[in-house]
């Protein structure tokens, strides 16, 4: 079973809506539990880290989320990937799970540069201010306001994706697929 | 590289996908899940479905249609009309949208962009607008509301600056003057607000070929264009307004 993690951190309706037109079953949960006996965990997110980390601790899903990311698939979508990393800039500075190394940054402010960088780069569809560090494990790079970040990573079971797969037409659900089926 | 968008508009009006002139003259065009469908298939970038009844009638947004959009597409879309309350944000996002966008409401009571803001993120928060030519405010241009029946006082570009400090993730310039027109998109007004704010900024009205959006993207600045009548009416696909874009070096995706 594909668990969809919901901590209350933007609307997974989307993310459900793309794995039910695959076919394939998810379930949106906040339970720990169903987390760890997921086959399969999705942990997206959209909105600010800090509100993000506030509401894994109050819904005690940190450890969870830790053990699921080192331990089966899973994937981390938009901010869902960018607090895997150690910390963000983000609200003046979050320390987040730390699963991968490096910071999380703000796209710098430069004249005629729009951020947040929105819409559709190297095919995917992208939604974001803050961007992650390039690491060994990143799978795609992308480049928007001078800035090289993090598109797509993969280490070991672990999946993760700044642009939105689930909003990203036919080759976004080719990428769950994959995910899914791996 | 960060392409440059094209966006289908869907005015819907008693269930049905509607497009008009200057917002009169309405003529029934299909299904809203179905051109929903066939749009994005055929190449959109995005999509804003309208419910451009709603406001007049007093009644929410019809959320059955939001849900049937968001199961039927597998891109981003924004939903606007009847949208009252930061509750009403709430059921149309929870309904699979992606972007809420606010017009009227928001001249009114501009706290529903910072609460709309706060509660889901600045990237969801859509600020449409409805400037017209108008010698009484310092940019040239003025805000009206309801569908071009009110004027406001409000100047264009001023109103821009405060929707994007609020925290507006968007702003559609949507020209009144151009509207319906297929004569090509307003560049002045739309680069003067593309210039004033570090958000982006999508054109509208007076899409009617082609060389319009490229037009738009080259010479005012920006980030994306919405179509309506040119390809409801079949004179165009989004393909081919995408090869002349990139034909004119235009950024676009091209696989979809």
């Amino acid at each position: 079973m594909i668990a969809i993690v919901d901590y209350k951190a933007g609307n997974l309706t989307s993310v459900k809506l793309a794995f039910d037109a695959l076919g394939i079953e998810t379930v949106k949960t906040c339970d720990p539990e169903v987390v760890r006996n997921a086959t399969h965990v999705v942990f997206p997110g959209v909105g600010a880290a800090k509100s993000a980390m506030e509401n894994l601790e109050k819904l005690k899903l940190v450890d969870a989320i830790k053990e699921a990311a080192l331990t089966k698939p899973f994937l981390g979508i938009c901010l869902g990937m960018q607090i895997l990393f150690e910390e963000s800039e983000e609200d003046g500075g979050v320390k987040t799970l730390g699963i991968l190394p490096g910071k999380v940054k703000r796209f710098p402010n430069i004249k005629g540069v729009k951020v947040p960088h929105i819409g559709w780069n190297e095919d995917y569809y992208f939604v974001h201010s803050y961007f992650a560090p390039i690491i060994p494990e990143t799978t795609i790079k992308c480049c928007y306001a001078e800035k090289e970040f993090t598109a797509a990573l993969k280490r070991g079971t672990l999946t993760a994706a700044q642009f939105h797969p689930e909003k990203s037409g036919r080759l976004g659900l080719e990428f769950l697929k994959e995910w899914a089926t791996c | 590289m960060l392409t440059k968008r094209v966006i289908p508009c869907l005015d819907v009006k008693g269930g049905k996908v509607t497009k008009g002139v200057k917002f009169k003259n309405n003529v029934e065009l299909g299904d809203p899940v179905e051109l929903a469908v066939k749009y994005s298939e055929g190449g959109a970038d995005e999509l804003v479905v309208y419910d451009i009844t709603a406001s007049a009638e007093r009644r929410p947004i019809d959320i059955k249609m939001v849900e049937a959009v968001a199961r039927a597409i597998r891109i981003p879309f924004a939903v606007g009309g009847g949208i009252s309350s930061v509750e009403d944000m709430e059921r149309v996002i929870l309904a699979g949208a992606e972007k809420v966008s606010v017009n009227s409401l928001a001249v009114k009571n501009p706290s529903i962009i910072s609460e709309g803001a706060k509660a889901f993120g600045r990237q969801c928060i859509v600020l449409g607008m409805d400037p017209v030519k108008s010698e009484k405010c310092p940019s040239g241009y003025e805000i009206t509301t309801r569908g071009f029946r009110e004027f406001t006082g409000m100047d264009a570009v001023e109103w821009a600056k405060k929707a994007a400090d609020l925290g507006a993730g968007e702003i559609v310039v949507n020209s009144v003057d151009a509207d319906g027109t297929k004569a090509g998109f307003n560049l002045e007004i739309t680069r003067l607000i593309a210039e004033a704010v570090d958000i982006p900024v999508v054109a509208s009205g007076g899409a009617g070929k082609p060389s319009h959006l490229v037009e738009v993207f080259q010479k005012a600045a920006a980030d994306a264009a919405i179509i309506a009548g040119m390809i409801h009416s079949g004179e165009y696909t989004i393909k081919e307004i995408k090869a002349e874009m990139a034909q004119s070096g235009v950024p676009t995706r091209l696989r979809w």
